[in-house]
């Protein structure tokens, strides 16, 4: 066998395995969207998405949970991403790169891999008792602001490293200072990037349940929470709440309730990828 | 753990007294109530046990037609979890599957906080198997201590070991998770220590990966509420108990909703409870809500799938929190 054969082999080998690497991954995600849709779909309408949690599973709703969600989703964006982007800002423009600086990096770089039921228990103390704000939907974005923090600055940084160093060069010696330099020429070209990190991390956090249930959310709230102070209930509550449940009717509620979870994260998902493409056009170097 | 015990004769106690009277579940109490009551308003922090969970949430869902201005909220926990807020006085009503346990009273004393225990139905813990196993329909709670002790980590490990006219096959254990009420109160009863079994069995929170497992296990064996059983008798086999006391019960006894009332199923049956804070029942909108629970807990418990409380006890419940309201105005 000549050489260029036996490479040719080991091209085709790698093919094939590739191609079930992606398949595995693939096979499991139709599998549970297989599974999901044929049990929930049929379940889905106006008034599930409208009704109040209940005893009874086909009265029973996902308006609180939903509504919960969304405030979460909201109020862990205005938390986390002014502090996250700001963050990852400092550390890639303006610290020089010291001792100290690899050791925050690395702490960073750590607490991403931290387990969600962690930053419940931190939640819990600080936010819950310390502060005083009770088991409230603030208490409940602060501690997922925490969660998805490691997240947006990691990608925040990664974004601003993809971005030329000739481009800061430019601006310095057209005079600019380092905030100009950063606010008017490094940020808006790293902002697509920036996005979809942010963007991501939201999609982790809307799928938390286990830090948000020792935080005190709820799984019983017959009202749409009206201010950052009430009390509330997600999505991810309300469907390990159903599939624990004997009956299996509620098994068919979860199903649903998972669809318009998948709902959420994959509208995030296409608004990410959306905005990157949208920015990509834009920036030519 | 004491306490447990006192509790648990004072109800079979009662139990006895009611014999197997059979109250039907079909109570018919729900609308006993003085009608709406638009003038209550507030709101009602409910936390705690999972198993309690579906019965105070039909609780909650039926009193806004009665007082349609009360926010009731419940929580899911567990019962220790909810009772580290409960201590604390952050909630108004603890969800229970089991008796406070001193360490939880002492913190409560310390933070002044006083309450009151109320059963508000029972569950049958069931043992199950697979279907298809033919040997196993009857085993004595020694023969469950001998499986679940923690000296049995890694010794009794196969069916004959059991009983020797049992298949030579290993035997693989499911229960609930370490952290539920559920899980103390089975190792209280079987084992004779709370909180202390063998380590090396399936556990989980969730019973119906419970339920998952020992239907899809010919050797397997496992115990959880009387509701998923019921919920999945076609996958599942339950296994009657014999605690050896003929006193309540002779022989072998398998669980049922009258066999659990009348105390013969020992000494698995349980109680689930709600504590209710002193400074809570203070409230017009939590007295109001914890005579609805007590008024409507036998209906809305068989609803959901567990076992209704005898009138006799709902009513002495409903007199002991009577007093102590009013215990608490003095």
């Amino acid at each position: 066998m000549t050489n260029s054969t036996r490479n040719r082999i080991k091209d085709k080998a790698f093919q094939v395995f590739g191609i079930f690497c992606m398949l595995i991954g693939l096979v499991f995600l139709a599998a549970l969207l297989i599974n999901i849709l044929s049990e929930g779909l049929a379940r889905i309408d106006w008034d599930f998405l409208t009704s109040l949690p209940s005893r009874r599973a086909s009265r029973s709703g996902i308006l609180t949970a939903w509504a919960g969600t969304l405030w979460i989703l909201v109020l862990t964006s205005l938390i986390a991403f002014p502090l996250g982007i700001s963050a990852g800002v400092y550390l890639e423009e303006y610290t020089k790169k010291t001792k100290m600086a690899s050791f925050l990096e690395i702490n960073i770089a750590n607490l991403a891999g931290v387990p969600s039921i962690i930053y419940g228990l931190l939640g819990l103390e600080i936010f819950v008792r310390q502060m005083g704000m009770g088991s409230s939907l603030l208490a409940g974005a602060m501690t997922l602001s925490l969660l998805v923090l490691p997240i947006v600055i990691v990608t925040t940084r990664e974004s601003l490293k993809a971005v030329p160093q000739t481009v800061r060069q430019g601006s310095f010696a057209l005079g600019a200072t380092k905030w100009q330099t950063t606010w008017l020429q490094v940020l808006p070209a790293a902002f697509g990037g920036i996005l979809t990190g942010v963007i991501m991390s939201l999609s982790r956090a809307v799928g938390e349940a286990a830090p948000l249930v020792v935080v005190g959310a709820l799984a019983y709230v017959p009202f749409v929470p009206s201010s950052p102070n009430d009390e509330f209930t997600v999505l991810p509550i309300q469907i390990f709440n159903w599939t624990s449940r004997p009956q299996a009717e509620f098994l068919v509620n979860a199903a649903a309730a998972i669809i318009m979870l998948l709902l959420i994260t994959f509208l995030l998902n296409g608004i990410a990828v959306y905005l990157r493409n949208k920015q990509q056009k834009k920036i030519k170097w | 753990m004491k306490k447990m015990n006192l509790n648990l004769s004072t109800l079979k106690a009662a139990l006895l007294v009611t014999g197997t009277l059979f109250l039907g579940a079909c109570g018919g109490n729900s609308k006993e109530s003085n009608g709406t009551d638009d003038n209550l308003t507030g709101s009602i922090q409910i936390d705690g046990s999972s198993t309690v969970y579906p019965i105070t949430e039909a609780v909650a869902e039926e009193f806004r037609t009665e007082a349609p201005d009360v926010k009731v909220t419940v929580g899911v926990s567990g019962t220790g979890g909810g009772f580290k807020k409960f201590v604390r006085g952050e909630t108004d009503i603890n969800n229970s599957s089991r008796s406070i346990s001193e360490s939880e009273a002492k913190m409560a004393q310390e933070n002044n906080i006083t309450y009151l225990e109320l059963p508000v139905t029972y569950d049958g813990l069931t043992v199950v198997v697979h279907p298809e196993n033919t040997w196993a329909s009857t085993m004595t709670v020694a023969e469950l201590k001998k499986i679940w002790e923690p000296a049995a980590q890694g010794k009794i490990t196969r069916w004959n070991q059991i009983r020797p006219e049992w298949p030579d096959q290993e035997i693989h254990l499911f229960g609930a998770g370490v952290e539920s009420g559920t899980y103390d109160y089975f190792t209280e009863a079987v084992v004779g220590k709370s909180h202390a079994s063998r380590g090396d069995f399936t556990a989980s929170e969730d019973d119906n990966v419970l339920v998952q497992g020992v239907s899809t296990d010919k050797f397997a064996l496992g115990f959880f509420g009387y509701a998923y059983y019921v919920e999945n008798k076609a996958k599942l086999k339950a296994v009657a108990i014999d605690d050896q006391n003929d006193t309540n019960g002779k022989g072998a006894i398998l669980p049922s909703p009258e066999t659990v009332k009348n105390g013969t199923y020992a000494p698995l049956s349980r109680p689930l409870f709600i504590y209710v804070n002193s400074k809570a029942a203070s409230r017009p909108e939590v007295v109001e809500f914890v005579e609805f629970y007590l008024d409507n807990a036998n209906a809305l418990s068989t609803e959901v799938g567990y076992i209704a409380m005898p009138e006799e006890e709902i009513k002495k419940q409903k007199q002991k929190f009577q007093e102590f309201v009013s215990g608490l105005k003095k």
